[in-house]
């Protein structure tokens, strides 16, 4: 009996699909999902959203064509239907449409004010940091100063003084995170300056700039890439915040934060979906930018590309001669 | 100029095959500012090295062997350390007259160096082809289609096995003696005429260390090259260095072949260091000598001569006046009032 299942099993053996790794290839792209997904499915799924975020951005036009300030005053404030998804608010305009609409403007303005203030972070922050002396105690002291005042109080004063509107959020929220942020920069920079690698760079010629751009800025990617994806959420929720003010982007504009509290609390009671959607896509929305941000920072490290480093232990295995393997068997 | 060299205690004149040295030091003093305490790391330090020659700094820590070195090209971190005093030319060219534009075109290209660390003297987050291709890419000495196969054969030089595979691998991917292979492929990238080995091997295992320094001898023959080795091993500059520096608290108290300082060491700093060394030809029941005491603190040495308080030999002399760094048989100098004869 034995001997009539050994030949069934061998053959269901060798038609398995070969592992993942090999059917992926040498493809760079693709190897990366592949390593996401595998390694950290959080992070997939975090980039599952921010994908889902970015499309719902770029093609909210085609998604939901009648626009986000398509005015319906026979349907107001019905709860969500087959031909309303999401509701409809005060003025009959339909919820879903606010909320894509909603969707590319907070990532025009989250993109927009994040790589600003990613820019200002990581020029104040390397160069302060990298510089040190006289000019680094200067420049530590104006953002001392900066960030002695409340943010708010900062966001009030500058709107009232720029006005609202849409690239005003960016240039203050733009501002306001780089300045803080660099902080954070610079003390990566502190830390990687001591390397001995910094030092021969310099013993090997190469001028100021490109110790900057090619030693330093490299090494500190890692919480650049973290400080991005963190502010990223955290100017979603500030844009949210300064238009839940009335500081923000003014209306009609079908800002998230808005949403939430100009029809979401008025009426709280008769129509809580109101405030319920634009609170849960504003939710989701930042948790899937911090797990896609988590996951690549992790990944985009080359220590911890396990793949790689497998592959070349291997290649050393291979080349090392046979008289250099562990022989105690033979010896005794 | 010509007269500084025939003046200072180390002329090339004698040296034979050779029309003049290609670096040449002249009391040289680099010092580190605490407040007001002031540490004398380098103090006084005269010294010349030949074309083609090995040359060995020898010491304990903090004996200033290292910040020598990195005041040779304006290394040193500003404030709080600080160049005071000396000369060093390099091809007769005062490096510690010139613009730091102008002395940027001679680090990595003319003179090169190897730190002590393989593990963290390499980038982590750039590749091997990155980091190999960069001197030449500052330096400009190679066409950019022809970087490539020069990186591929600096590795073979340092004997790099598989070095295709190798050329995009991460430093994180190598061994430490891997690293410091690489590290002097680096070094030798433009083809330098002076390379300054910082401890290249210390770091490292002893079966490596000696692998290490067999290819930075062979390379530097190949070459043609100058090289500055710094260690506190005796042991390594026994087999590869031509002369040898033996420096204490910042300054050369002996100077000559590696044959004069470990057959007739003529100084109490080097014939302790001697005798404190492990040898296969003494008797199993010899005990090593320590060299008893504590290296002085550079920021408050004591009058007269450093090693004093430690030496054995000392006489009142010593506690009064700093001896002077004077010739002994022709090129074997020493700084020692005391006549040490075994």
């Amino acid at each position: 009996m034995t001997t009539e299942t050994t030949p069934a099993a061998v053959t269901t053996r060798a038609t398995t699909t070969p592992p993942l790794r090999e059917r992926l290839g040498d493809n760079k792209v693709l190897g990366f999902i592949g390593r996401l997904i595998k390694q950290r499915p959080m992070g997939a799924f975090g980039a599952a959203i921010c994908i889902l975020l970015l499309l719902t951005g770029i093609f909210a036009d085609v998604i939901a064509p009648e626009g986000y300030n398509h005015i319906n005053p026979i349907d107001r404030l019905k709860p969500p239907s087959a031909e309303y998804w999401l509701g409809t608010d005060q003025l009959g305009r339909d919820l879903f449409a606010r909320i894509v609409h909603g969707a590319q403007l907070s990532v025009i303005v989250a993109f927009a004010a994040t790589t600003l203030s990613i820019v200002i972070s990581a020029v104040i922050g390397i160069t302060s940091g990298y510089f040190g002396g006289r000019f680094d105690m200067a420049s530590q002291r104006v953002v001392d100063g900066w960030m002695c005042f409340p943010d708010l109080i900062i966001l009030i004063v500058a709107v009232s003084v720029l006005g609202p509107g849409t690239w005003q959020v960016i240039l203050i929220l733009g501002l306001l995170f780089g300045i803080s942020g660099s902080r954070i920069v610079r003390s990566s920079v502190l830390s990687v300056k001591q390397n001995i690698y910094i030092h021969a760079a310099q013993s090997m010629g190469a001028s100021t700039l490109r110790i900057l751009v090619m030693h330093i800025l490299p090494n500190v990617m890692a919480p650049i890439i973290v400080l991005f994806t963190t502010r990223l959420a955290a100017v979603i929720l500030a844009e949210s915040g300064l238009s839940f003010l009335g500081l923000g982007i003014p209306p009609p504009a079908p800002s998230w934060g808005g949403m939430l509290s100009l029809d979401g609390r008025s009426y709280m009671f008769q129509a809580p979906w109101l405030a319920i959607v634009p609170g849960v896509a504003l939710t989701i929305a930042v948790f899937g930018i911090n797990m896609f941000g988590d996951a690549l920072r992790d990944m985009l490290d080359p220590r911890m590309k396990g793949a790689g480093s497998g592959r070349y232990v291997a290649a050393v295995r291979r080349d090392r001669p046979s008289s250099m393997r562990p022989a105690g068997g033979k010896a005794q | 100029m010509s007269e500084a060299i025939a003046n200072q205690p180390l002329g090339n004149a004698s040296a034979p095959g050779t029309t003049s040295s290609l670096l040449q030091v002249d009391s040289l003093r680099t010092v580190f500012r605490q407040g007001r305490r002031e540490v004398k790391a380098v103090d006084g330090v005269s010294f010349s090295v030949a074309r083609g020659e090995t040359l060995a700094i020898v010491g304990e820590s903090g004996s200033g062997k290292s910040v020598t070195a990195m005041s040779l090209l304006r290394l040193i971190p500003s404030p709080p350390g600080e160049i005071i005093d000396g000369d060093v030319f390099f091809d007769g060219r005062n490096l510690l007259d010139m613009t730091e534009d102008e002395l940027r075109d001679i680090r990595g290209n003319e003179i090169a160096m190897i730190f002590q660390e393989p593990m963290t003297s390499l980038n982590p987050v750039l590749t091997v082809r990155q980091q190999l291709a960069e001197p030449m890419r500052v330096h400009h000495k190679v066409k950019e289609e022809d970087i490539e196969a020069r990186c591929l054969d600096l590795l073979r030089q340092v004997r790099i096995p598989d070095p295709e595979t190798r050329l995009d691998a991460y430093p994180h991917q190598f061994s430490g003696g891997m690293r410091q292979r690489v590290m002097i492929a680096m070094a030798l990238a433009c083809e330098p005429r002076l390379l300054i080995a910082d401890e290249p091997t210390t770091a490292l295992d002893v079966t490596v260390q000696a692998q290490i320094l067999e290819l930075l001898k062979d390379l530097t023959r190949q070459h043609g090259s100058s090289m500055i080795l710094i260690t506190h091993d005796l042991g390594v500059v026994a087999r590869y260095a031509d002369r040898i520096n033996v420096m204490y608290a910042g300054r050369v108290v002996e100077s000559g072949t590696a044959l004069e300082i470990f057959e007739q060491p003529r100084h109490p700093y080097t014939l302790g260091l001697i005798n404190s060394m492990p040898r296969l030809d003494a008797s199993e029941k010899a005990r090593l000598i320590p060299i008893e005491g504590q290296p002085p603190d550079l920021g408050n040495l004591p009058p007269g001569c450093p090693f004093s308080p430690r030496c054995p030999f000392a006489v009142d002399q010593c506690r009064r006046e700093d001896p002077p760094l004077e010739p002994y048989q022709g090129q074997h100098l020493k700084a020692c009032w005391v006549n040490v004869d075994e």
